[in-house]
């Protein structure tokens, strides 16, 4: 199916399961420990050996000699994969260095060997064993000395073009009456998801088949093929719970690849997890940024010339980290600039993690906003509503948005929190020991969609089958795909059941980007619009004027059971859908407005949040459950990066120091208040037949914003460097 | 993990006698912080002796008044007990602004004292340290040293102790009470208990091998405003950057014990005698010596901050 023009009246638009609060349907699995995890596939491959990942123990250089005799003669040992004895590997298009190094090192605790015993305790001693002589070189560890250098990188996949102008930036900001120019920096990020990469492999005869845990079955399994230099065809993947990901697991990664190499040198199902320590080094990381903003607007506020410049870095081959991304979009002005500048850095590989782009973009811009909303002496929200666009500002009015309702959300989320109540001179509000203020930030993300297919099929019992290869990382995939097909079908959602994360399935858009709930339940949608057709067919009824309700077809005042129209056979259909140019003739994105009261202790500076409440436009809300999980979750990593998130680079030795949970602080419970999320109405019929948008990565994008102009109003401090911590607070109060 | 044996003791004196005849013996308490290290190897111990059924669990009043804690006590029950939460809020509030529910719940009174730095470069075996392998170095002085300390500490090593128990247990004056192989007892001040780094790390206390705690004795009540306050990352559930015990007499005079800044639970007595003089008087004496890298500076200012903080909950609760 294709979708090429705006979406008509469906289906969907009955909005009887669709739309409604759903419990997630593979809950009970979860919580009752039923749902299997990649390593814990005891029933799909009994017998697994275990493997365990030798690190690089330098940033860069070569391996000199390796010693394997200690382990290989250490109790339980099967068997060491190396690169002396891999065979020749290919290299996936995903990763940037080598899953598995050797003889060239490319980044701390690249995996240099799997050691596979018979018990994990085994293979991990035994993986202390393994001596491995090095002969380093130097490397490069610091963005910040290595901005000179930074170059003008190759237009990647995702965040267009790394430059873009439009009018004459520098003249209309050098004439600007009021003129903000400050320089923003973010840290590296961890996913910190809660399930490490972890794979059970195993082969017969020359089919390779990986219980993973995984976000993009389609891509991995290619990349596995190209890795490994066998057909797509031999190998499956098999993902149906996914513990986490936010972007950690798109992509193939050691885990995988040496669970697939082990197997096959000790010719029996091998299972890998990386550490948690292992984790920061081994595999990606958001990278870190330095950020110049620069806004010209007139005394009023209105902007006129707007410039966002990133630089950012990554190992040799790898892309940038695209921040300036929304600053294209946001807000109005004649005259704009952005630019992406990418340094060579010898730290393990960045890429993308939730939000890729806007998550620390956003931190920088909506400062930068604050900033101006003082320096013109206009509220915050009112600042954000004159500059509103109702059009891709850089293209112009020939592409407008598909819908946007930034306002709606500024002016019902600022009425909502209270808004008014907020001085706008910094430093005025006390409460106790807390210095109190409120901040506030726009949300902003694009939506994007991707092919995505499934098949369907109702069997003799009028239960309704799924199957897809999207994949639920704790989102509610299952849920809401099950409730597009009970809507489509017009059967109760417990009617339903969902097969997700199998390649053997049809291959769908996977979960990225928030791409993810729309595109699979479009692609759930084109499958079902087919079955409909087949189901009608068989009962002799016109497809466009059969009504589907209650596990009947009706048509006239005549009416068929699914059951029974599905026999013993059943009936099933498969279908996908394809995108045609909407999203090029118009632009289409996720909005929102974060809201945020902090106190900041009057001795210490320790800072917390008392309350947090957003309002958001993301097109058809599925299931508002699910979707204000996934904003009230998104917020909390806000406040993480803002707050206290920060991998901290030993520029020395060039590795990620703090790599593991005790030292890599996320928020817990007692950071976070309760939450407020209003979803405001929207329905985009230019975004697909299910008139949704993607809403998972939207509530981090803004939120850490929100906190640090929380925090200026609070106590009239305005820091630029992120994490925005106790040190950094005493120090500028002291200064 | 390496391989190793592993055995049940039957009392305190075959558990200490075990523990000086097996060569890298090693005792076992929660376990919440030996296997932690076990697994990373940075602990390698051959033969683990459990002293978790040794009846050193139970908390007596001693004939002057005071307390002992069971070595085996865990950090939840006395956090709960209603006499040290009578008589000794402090120790009860700095247990309760440690680790969480879960590792308390197993965690010890013997095993909290002994737990070792949180250093990350003690926890990476790569990397030079002197605590974990004397003579390679120390990764953390010129290195990511945020969270280490600033008190106690030498060019050989900067760890800080991170344990807020035993910086209430500093403040009470406690005793920390011993046997050893013989069976001959002892007990040691606390302040005397732990050492500083100076050219051996690697020694952290006065324990000889085999010695086991079998308890730690508080002295009577002190009576007064007990409070801690500890400052970290986020709310809960990390390690301090800087903590303070603190009990205010009725009579003007206090005492301080520091936590996150210290080679061990700190304490002069310079900074109690500063006590009438406010937060930044207490601040300066307590700091006299202090040794500050790049990232840790900043702990001199929050130790003053967090005084004055302790000071303004004093009053409040006045
Ligand atoms: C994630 C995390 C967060 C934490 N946060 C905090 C925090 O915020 N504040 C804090 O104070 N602590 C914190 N801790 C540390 C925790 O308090 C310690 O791990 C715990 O107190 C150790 O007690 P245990 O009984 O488990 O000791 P074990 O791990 O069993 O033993 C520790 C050491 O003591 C020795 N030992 C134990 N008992 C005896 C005995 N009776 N005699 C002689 N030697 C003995 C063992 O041989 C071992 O060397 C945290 C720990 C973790 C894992
Ligand atoms: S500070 Fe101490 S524990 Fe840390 S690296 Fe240096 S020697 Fe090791």
């Amino acid at each position: 199916m294709k979708f090429d023009t705006p979406a008509g009246t469906n289906p969907i638009d009955q909005g009887r399961v669709i739309g409604i609060p759903h419990d997630r349907i593979d809950g009970p699995a979860k919580v009752t420990g039923t749902a299997p995890y990649a390593y814990e596939r005891h029933d799909a491959a009994p017998n697994a050996a275990y493997g365990w990942i030798v690190g690089s123990a330098i940033a860069r250089g070569r391996i000199a000699a390796m010693d394997l005799r200690a382990a290989e003669s250490a109790p339980g040992v099967l068997g060491i994969v190396t690169h002396a004895n891999a065979g020749k590997l290919g290299k996936g298009n995903f990763n940037t260095a080598p899953l598995l190094g050797g003889p060239q090192v490319d980044h701390y605790d690249q995996a240099l060997a799997l050691v596979i015993a018979d018990t994990f305790e085994n293979a991990r001693d035994a993986a202390r064993r393994v001596r491995i002589d090095y002969m380093p070189q130097d490397g490069k560890f610091d963005l910040a000395a290595e901005r000179g250098n930074a170059v003008k990188p190759p237009e990647g996949d995702f965040g267009g073009a790394p430059d873009t102008a439009v009018g004459d930036f520098d003249g209309a900001f050098a004439r600007a009456a009021v003129r903000i120019d400050q320089h923003y920096t973010t840290p590296d990020h961890s996913h910190a998801m809660m399930e490490p990469h972890a794979t059970t492999a195993a082969w017969n005869g020359d089919r390779l088949t990986l219980w993973t845990s995984n976000q993009m079955i389609a891509w991995s399994v290619g990349e596995m093929a190209r890795t490994l230099g066998i057909a797509k065809a031999n190998v499956r993947l098999v993902s149906p719970y996914v513990g986490g990901g936010f972007g950690a697991k798109l992509f193939l990664r050691a885990d995988a690849l040496l669970a697939a190499l082990g197997a096959k040198q000790v010719g029996r199902p091998v299972k890998v997890a990386l550490a948690r320590h292992q984790i920061p080094n081994n595999t990606t990381h958001r990278p870190a940024t330095i950020q110049r903003i620069r806004i010209g607007a007139d005394k009023d506020g209105v902007i006129d010339a707007i410039g966002h410049e990133v630089w950012s870095g990554d190992l040799p081959g790898g892309g940038p980290e695209t921040a300036a991304q929304q600053t294209r979009l946001l807000y109005r002005g004649a005259n704009r600039m952005t630019a992406h500048r990418l340094a060579t850095l010898h730290l393990p590989e960045g890429n993308a993690m939730r939000a890729p782009g806007e998550a620390v973009g956003l931190l920088a811009l909506e400062v930068a906003m604050d900033e101006l909303a003082e320096a013109c002496g206009v509220d915050p929200v009112e600042l954000r509503i004159r500059n509103d666009v109702q059009y891709d500002p850089e293209a112009g009015t020939q592409r407008p948005f598909s819908s946007r309702k930034l306002v709606e959300c500024l002016r019902a989320g600022a009425e909502r929190f209270g808004w008014d109540r907020r001085k706008a001179k910094p430093a005025q509000v006390r409460d106790g020991r807390w210095l109190v203020g409120m901040g506030m930030a726009s949300a902003f993300r694009n939506n994007l969609v991707g092919k995505s297919g499934a098949r369907i099929g109702v069997d003799a019992t009028g239960k309704v089958i799924v199957e897809t290869d999207m994949t639920d990382i704790g989102t509610g995939s299952y849920t809401i795909i099950g409730q597009t097909a009970a809507e489509m079908l017009g059967v109760p959602l417990d009617r339903v059941t969902v097969r997700l994360g199998d390649s053997r399935f049809p291959e769908s858009a996977g979960s990225g980007g928030q791409w993810g709930a729309n595109s699979a339940t479009a692609g759930v949608y084109a499958a079902a619009m087919a079955l409909r057709a087949k189901l009608a067919e068989k009962a002799g009824y016109p497809a466009d004027q059969a009504q589907f309700e209650d596990g009947l077809i009706r048509h006239d005042n005549e009416s068929r059971t699914l059951a029974a129209l599905a026999g013993r056979e059943g009936v099933w259909a498969q279908d996908s859908m394809d995108y045609g140019d909407l999203d090029k003739r118009y632009a289409q994105a996720t909005f929102g407005a974060h809201f945020c009261e902090v106190g900041v202790d009057i001795d210490t500076a320790e800072v917390r949040i008392r309350r947090m409440g957003g309002a958001f436009a993301a097109g058809r809300i599925l299931n508002p459950k699910s979707a204000r999980s996934q904003v009230i979750g998104a917020m909390t990593m806000g406040v993480g990066a803002a707050l206290m998130e920060s991998l901290e680079v030993d520029t020395r030795f060039g590795f990620f120091v703090n790599h593991d949970m005790a030292e890599y602080v996320v928020p817990v419970h007692a950071d976070i208040p309760p939450q407020d999320v209003l979803f405001i109405d929207e329905l985009d019929d230019k975004s697909s037949p299910m008139k949704a948008k993607g809403v998972g990565e939207l509530g981090i994008c803004g939120a850490g914003a929100a906190v640090a102009n929380a925090i200026y109003n609070a106590t009239g401090i305005r820091l630029r460097d992120y994490p925005l911590t106790i040190d950094k607070l005493l120090k500028a109060q002291a200064a | 993990m390496k391989a190793f044996t592993y055995e049940r003791a039957t009392s305190v004196e075959a558990a200490a006698r075990a523990a000086a005849s097996v060569q890298g013996a090693r005792f076992i308490a929660g376990g919440t912080n030996l296997l932690d290290l076990m697994k990373l190897q940075i602990e390698t111990p051959t033969h683990l002796i459990d002293v978790n059924h040794l009846g050193l669990d139970r908390i007596e009043e001693t004939p002057d008044g005071g307390l002992r804690i069971g070595a085996l006590v865990r950090n939840t029950d006395l956090a709960a007990d209603r006499r040290v939460r009578r008589d000794y809020a402090v120790l009860s509030r700095a247990l309760l602004a440690g680790a969480s529910g879960q590792l308390r719940n197993k965690a010890t009174t013997g095993g909290n004292l002994l737990q070792r730095t949180r250093c990350p470069y003690f926890y990476d075996t790569r990397m030079p340290c002197n605590k974990r392998q004397p003579g390679s170095g120390c990764g953390a002085l010129q290195g990511m040293s945020r969270s280490l300390a600033i008190l106690g500490v030498s060019d050989a090593c900067i760890a800080q102790h991170p344990s807020d128990m035993a910086v209430a247990m500093r403040l009470l004056d406690s005793a920390v009470d011993t046997m050893d192989a013989n069976g001959a007892r002892r007990s040691i001040p606390i302040a005397d208990f732990h050492l500083l780094p100076g050219d051996t790390p690697q020694q952290e206390t006065v324990l000889k091998p085999g010695e086991i705690i079998t308890s730690v004795t508080l002295p009577r009540p002190i009576g007064g405003t007990h409070v801690y306050r500890k400052v970290r990352d986020r709310a809960s559930y990390a390690f301090a950057l800087v903590s303070v015990a603190a009990v205010f007499g009725k009579d003007g005079t206090a005492r301080f014990a520091f936590g996150g800044i210290g080679a061990k639970p700190w304490r002069v007595e310079a900074a109690d005698a500063a006590a009438g003089r406010g937060a930044k008087a207490v601040a300066e004496a307590a700091l006299a010596g202090a040794r500050t890298t790049h990232h840790n500076d900043f702990k001199k200012m929050l130790v003053e901050r967090t005084l004055a903080s302790v000071y303004r909950q004093r009053e409040a609760r006045a």
